[in-house]
This record gives C-alpha cells, structure tokens and sequence, in this order.
C-alpha cells in the first residue's frame, strides 16, 4: 500500500482535505494528518481491516523554527500483517502539523497505549501539550526544569550551579508513622 | 652463631594500619556510562585489580570505601551520586574517571553536570576517554599513596570539611 492507496483507505473517516499525501524520500508511506482530526484517523487506521496498523513504535517531535506552523508531531506506524491485524506487514508515517502559537495536540495514547510515555517525551522535549492524556508530566528532565531543550531556540550550553539535593520525599511525620506501623506489624507477627 | 630466622615482623601501629587500609579499598558497584565498562574490565583477570585489594566491589555503600565515578553525570542524576555518596561511611574516597566525570567532556550542554567536583570532594582525577584499564589502575595506586600519608588522627576526608546538604 502506497501513500495514495492510504488515504482512500481512510475516506469518510475526516473532511476532505484532513487527510493528505506527505512527500517521502526512503519510500515509506507517509501522510498528513489536521490536527482536529488526529484521533479519528488513528483510530480508523488501528480499527479498519485493510489497515490494521495494531502497533506505534515511535513518537517524536520536530522543530521547524522559524517555519509557520512550527512544529510537526510524527509517529510511525506498524501492520504486523496477521489477521487480525492488517493481511500484510506494512509501514506509515503520520505527521501532524502543530503551531507555535498554540502547540496541542489531541493525545493518542487512547489509541496506543504505547503512546502514553511518548508523548511524555515530546511533552518534556518539545513542548507539546497532549489534550486528554492522563498523565503528562516530564519524563526525562528533572520535574522542576525550565524550558523544554529539543526547541531550537533553547540555549544548549546553559552554565549553571548542579544541584546536589532534591526535595524530601516524605515528612518527618509521615517516616515516624511508616517506622511505628512496621514496629506495631513486627509485635503482632 | 647461627642465623636463625625468627618468625617476627616488627613495624609501627601507623604503617600497619595503613597497610592494612589501602590495600583494601573497596569501590560502591556505581557506573555511569561507557567509563564504567573500562572499571569493569579492570576488575577482571586480565588487568586484575586483586593485586592491589580494590576488586571487591560492593553492592551498598554503606560497606564502601572508594566511589569510582564512572562516567557523564546527568544533572538528574547528580543528587543520586550524592546521596550514595553520603550514605558512605568515613573515610571516603572519591576518583573522577575520564573527561566527562572530570569536565563534561565533549557534553558541553544543558544536561550534564561539568566536572563531579561540584558535587563530591574528588582525590584523584583520572584523564581518558575513556581511559584504560591500567589509568585507572594507576589512579588507585595514587590513591593508596594519599591514604599512606594520611595520619591516623586525620582520617575523616575532606568531605567532612564540606558542608552537607539535606534540605526539605
């Protein structure tokens, strides 16, 4: 299945015009997705049988500074080509177009579970927003870190003072009751 | 007169403890990255670190004399590298292996820290990239000489000149 057959593949699932062809270099298909859109056609593309693309590998994000809209959202897609999922093992590329302005996206991690620390990454890294993810926090940077490093306008060669704590995960109070519920269990053991 | 070999060493309290402390230093099992592969294959038979007593590395720093900095410290990972570190009893010794642990290295950028010695007090710095496993032979062996000269009434390290951090 090449980009074109993909998309007629996916006809119905969005407005004309949400769904289009992506120019490839390697030959792997590739095609854009709106952003209003996203969920739908992913969903469409793990559901319908002639798709079947059942795993999502890779989330990334891109940095197109200082091209409107900024950043694309791109992940890649597997078929693993037994039924049910898909009658041959085939590749895609998704990508989504997100500004600058206002970088969000739909999250996908509804669709793949898979998604849920990718999108993570591209959270921390990029600074994408994932509408309806349950959990978006950071997940390679320090929690407390400013800025998200993977923009291209994030100075890469900060000099700054390394910290040598971080923050007391319990209270005092919270330790002397930990240690008198394990001492009341050793008693009645 | 006939010589005969008695079966008595006499030596000072001094020398003997120090003897006896550098000839088993013993490392926290700590690596950071591709530096830690080079610790390792020192600790094999091939380069055999048993010669100089520092082959036993231990699982918890509380039974560990010498932590081996073995690699780019991330600034996510430096409060971890401080809080084993703390977790050692006196006294304590610290190497900087390679140029990452040492100055950052070629990482000069947001997430690494630039040189271990803003974190923990280091005694020997050892250069590379990474350096090899006789380097880092040769930086335990000046570490041993520094532990000779220590006096035994100043056995504490130089970390406990420096200020611990324990903030809420």
């Amino acid at each position: 299945m090449d980009s074109h057959q993909i998309v007629a593949a996916l006809a119905g699932v969005a407005p004309e015009g949400a769904v289009e062809v992506a120019p490839s270099g390697d030959g792997m298909p590739a095609i854009y997705v709106a952003r209003e859109h996203v969920q739908a056609v992913c969903l469409a593309l793990r559901d319908r049988q002639e798709l079947g693309f059942s795993f999502a590998p890779d989330i990334t994000g891109i940095d197109f500074l200082p091209r409107e809209p900024r950043f694309e959202v791109m992940l890649h897609l597997v078929a693993l080509g037994t039924p049910p999922y898909g009658d041959v093992a085939k590749r895609l590329r998704v990508k989504v177009r997100v500004p600058g302005t206002d970088p969000r996206m739909p999250t996908l991690s509804g669709v793949w579970k898979a998604m849920n620390w990718g999108e993570r990454e591209v959270y921390d890294l990029f600074g994408i927003y994932f509408d309806g993810h349950p959990d978006l926090r950071r997940i390679l940077m320090p929690d407390d870190w400013e800025g998200h490093p993977a923009r291209k306008d994030y100075p890469v060669q900060i000099n700054m003072k390394a910290k040598m704590y971080e923050p007391m995960q319990l209270t005092p109070q919270e330790f002397a009751a930990n240690l008198q519920a394990s001492r009341d269990r050793a008693k009645r053991d | 007169m006939s010589e005969i070999e008695i079966p008595v060493l006499t030596t000072t309290v001094t020398k003997m403890v120090q003897w006896a402390r550098r000839s088993s230093i013993w490392p926290v099992t700590f690596g950071l990255a591709c530096c830690a592969i080079e610790m390792m294959a020192m600790s094999t038979s091939r380069y055999d670190i048993a010669r100089f007593g520092a082959e036993v590395f231990r699982g918890s720093p509380r039974q560990s004399d010498l932590m081996i900095v073995a690699g780019r410290l991330s600034r996510k990972m430096a409060p971890v590298l401080r809080r084993i570190y703390d977790q050692m009893p006196e006294p304590k010794y610290v190497i900087s292996m390679g140029a990452c642990a040492s100055v950052g290295g070629v990482f000069d950028n947001y997430a690494l820290v630039q040189g271990v010695d803003q974190i923990v007090p280091v005694d020997v710095f050892v250069p590379g990239c990474p350096p090899r496993p006789e380097s880092l032979i040769y930086g335990i062996v000046q570490l041993q000489r520094k532990i000779d000269q220590q006096k035994l009434t100043e056995l504490s390290s130089e970390s406990s000149r420096v200020p611990r951090i324990y903030q809420a």
